[in-house]
């Protein structure tokens, strides 16, 4: 918080030294966006020149296109399901990491940033070897006459690989960084393990975990490389947006335009409702 | 960019992503080197042909560019120095003409290539003929229409469906067990090598020799196959232009169309 000066009239010396503060730190921003501008530029005119190239008109009429909204749905329907599912899945993780000193604890931390750097292909071909008819697991699989590969439930996997390590990341910062003392008093209070967990931790890490869960929805969002080696491409079964996009590039321009620029617009205006409500609700925290 | 297990298969894999080699930027290169732009579906069997050449004339280097002949014919018609162009269709060919770095009419098909079904070596579903990729269950994979190798295989699905052999209903009881189109014929190829598909089609170049380990091939017989034809012509301003011819004429011969067969292709009958 800023507070303003309540003596009256201050002392000259006082008035142009803040001045000339003032005009430093305007001309320091000057400087700033100069320097800023080269790689914002670079950001936003990729983006810009696809929302310009598909025109309004042909964005609607594409919309309808059963293929369009079949990927469109598609990818709403396997996203929402691998969020749910690393929620699930990725906060026991994310929480045995905060708040529990053990051996090997790095090796696990690093298994979770591996996705993370790993080339989507190679994550693609590791799921196929494992999960695969063929493969590691895929063989058991396959004897009780569950086949993934080629299914949703394979697209839903290839997301989860590549996207479930952000939350996970960002969950472990959030609930390292929960006052203990409070949990401490909580369970003083009589407060059991889970009551503590529900009540103070999940609400006090729950800026981060938002922050976690959106990026892990907008990487499932994306995701290409993992999902056309181990799902493949089959239009309304496994042909999620990105893979729409790609196959379409090179057949129709227009309805990989299209898929582009909703995509775009989708992940945006997410991103941007997320990041607004944050702010909103760090600040209600803050007070 | 493209796609792959297994240490052949990272072989593949490699092959994949690695899209395309720079071509040679040497204008004034030497006497004895030969530039050759060749399509990817040449590669093992033109690496093969150039080892025999160059241990035929001792002190001749064969360089290489493969990659997808319409990139091939873009570098042609940007000006890069080449000697020999092989294109694995008569349409590229044709842009490096209208670019004018090939000379209409000095062309000739030098091989074929053909589709063939294959199925993974070891498969519980089995497969041993072209009538059994219609039985339920049976997942294939082609590769996207918008692929040539997708397109043709579509087109034999068509024409196999006339036949009294297949019946009406083939084209779309196959298309019925496809469980995937891919972006390219390797990824077709790697699913089936996975086992992770029962059926692909494919190029018949596609499956050399020391994959039959690991594939089985079913033919698909002449009258319903798609077949493509694989121009060779020499460039224009080939900077080493008698050297390229005797390239092609090796190419062309008997020992040359033996080891393009061996690589699946079809040889030229003289």
């Amino acid at each position: 918080m800023v507070t303003t000066p309540t003596s009256t009239s201050p002392p000259i010396a006082v008035t142009t030294a803040r001045l000339e503060r003032r005009w430093r730190r305007s001309r320091d921003t000057v400087i700033l966006l100069v320097f800023s501008a080269p790689l914002l530029i670079f950001l936003a005119l990729p983006l810009l020149a696809l929302i310009v190239r598909a025109a309004p008109v042909d964005l609607l009429a594409n919309l309808f296109d059963p293929d369009v909204a079949q990927a469109i749905w598609l990818s709403m329907a396997t996203t929402t399901t691998t969020l749910l599912l690393t929620l699930v899945l990725g906060t026991p993780v994310a929480f045995l990491l905060a708040r529990r000193r053990f051996r090997g604890r790095a090796a696990l931390d690093t298994l979770i940033d591996l996705p993370i750097v790993l080339p989507p292909l190679v994550a693609g071909i590791a799921l196929l070897l494992a999960f695969g008819r063929r493969g590691l697991l895929g063989q058991q699989f396959s004897v009780m006459g569950i086949d993934i590969a080629f299914t949703r439930i394979a697209v839903v996997m290839a997301q989860l690989f590549v996207a479930a390590p952000f939350f996970v990341k960002a969950a472990t910062a959030g609930f390292a960084n929960v006052d203990r003392e409070i949990e401490y008093a909580a369970a003083l209070d009589g407060a059991s393990s889970f009551q503590v967990f529900r009540l103070i931790t999940i609400p006090l890490s729950g800026a981060a975990l938002l922050a976690g869960a959106i990026m892990t929805w907008a990487r499932a969002l994306g995701e290409f490389g993992a999902t056309i080696i181990f799902a493949g491409n089959f239009p309304g079964r496994t042909q999620t947006m990105p893979l729409a996009i790609y196959l379409g590039f090179e057949l129709e321009l227009n309805r990989a335009l299209t898929l582009s620029a909703i995509l775009l617009l989708a992940s945006f205006l997410v991103l941007f409702i997320v990041k607004v409500l944050l702010r909103q609700r760090l600040q209600v925290w803050g007070q | 960019m493209e796609t792959l297990k297994h240490w052949s298969l990272l072989a593949l894999a490699l092959l994949l992503t690695g899209c395309s080699l720079p071509g040679p930027a040497a204008k004034g290169a030497a006497a004895d080197r030969l530039i050759v732009f060749a399509a990817a579906s040449l590669t093992d069997p033109f690496q093969e042909l150039a080892a025999q050449f160059e241990a035929a004339n001792s002190g001749v280097d064969v360089v290489f560019n493969f990659a997808g002949s319409q990139q091939l014919a873009q570098q042609l018609a940007q000006g890069a120095a080449v000697d020999l162009f092989a294109s694995a269709n008569d349409y590229q060919m044709g842009a490096a003409i209208d670019a004018g770095r090939v000379i209409s009419g000095t062309q000739r098909v030098f091989a074929g290539n053909k589709l063939v079904v294959i199925t993974p070596v070891g498969s519980p579903t089995s497969l041993n003929t072209l009538q059994d990729l219609a039985t339920p269950g049976v997942k294939i994979v082609l590769a996207a229409r918008n692929v040539p190798v997708g397109d043709y295989a579509l087109m034999f699905l068509k024409k196999a469906a006339t036949s009294s052999q297949f019946g009406a209903g083939y084209d779309q009881a196959v298309l019925a067990n496809v469980v995937s189109y891919e972006e390219n014929v390797k990824a077709v190829l790697s699913k089936v090598v996975l086992g992770e598909a029962d059926a692909g089609v494919v190029y018949s170049s596609d499956v050399p020799p020391a994959l039959l380990d690991k594939v089985q091939r079913i033919e698909i017989p002449e009258r319903l196959n798609a077949l493509a034809t694989y121009p060779i012509a020499i460039v224009a301003d080939a900077p080493n232009s008698a050297l390229a011819q005797r390239f092609l004429k090796f190419v062309l011969s008997p020992e040359g169309q033996a080891v393009l067969a061996h690589y699946g292709l079809i040889p030229v009958r003289e």
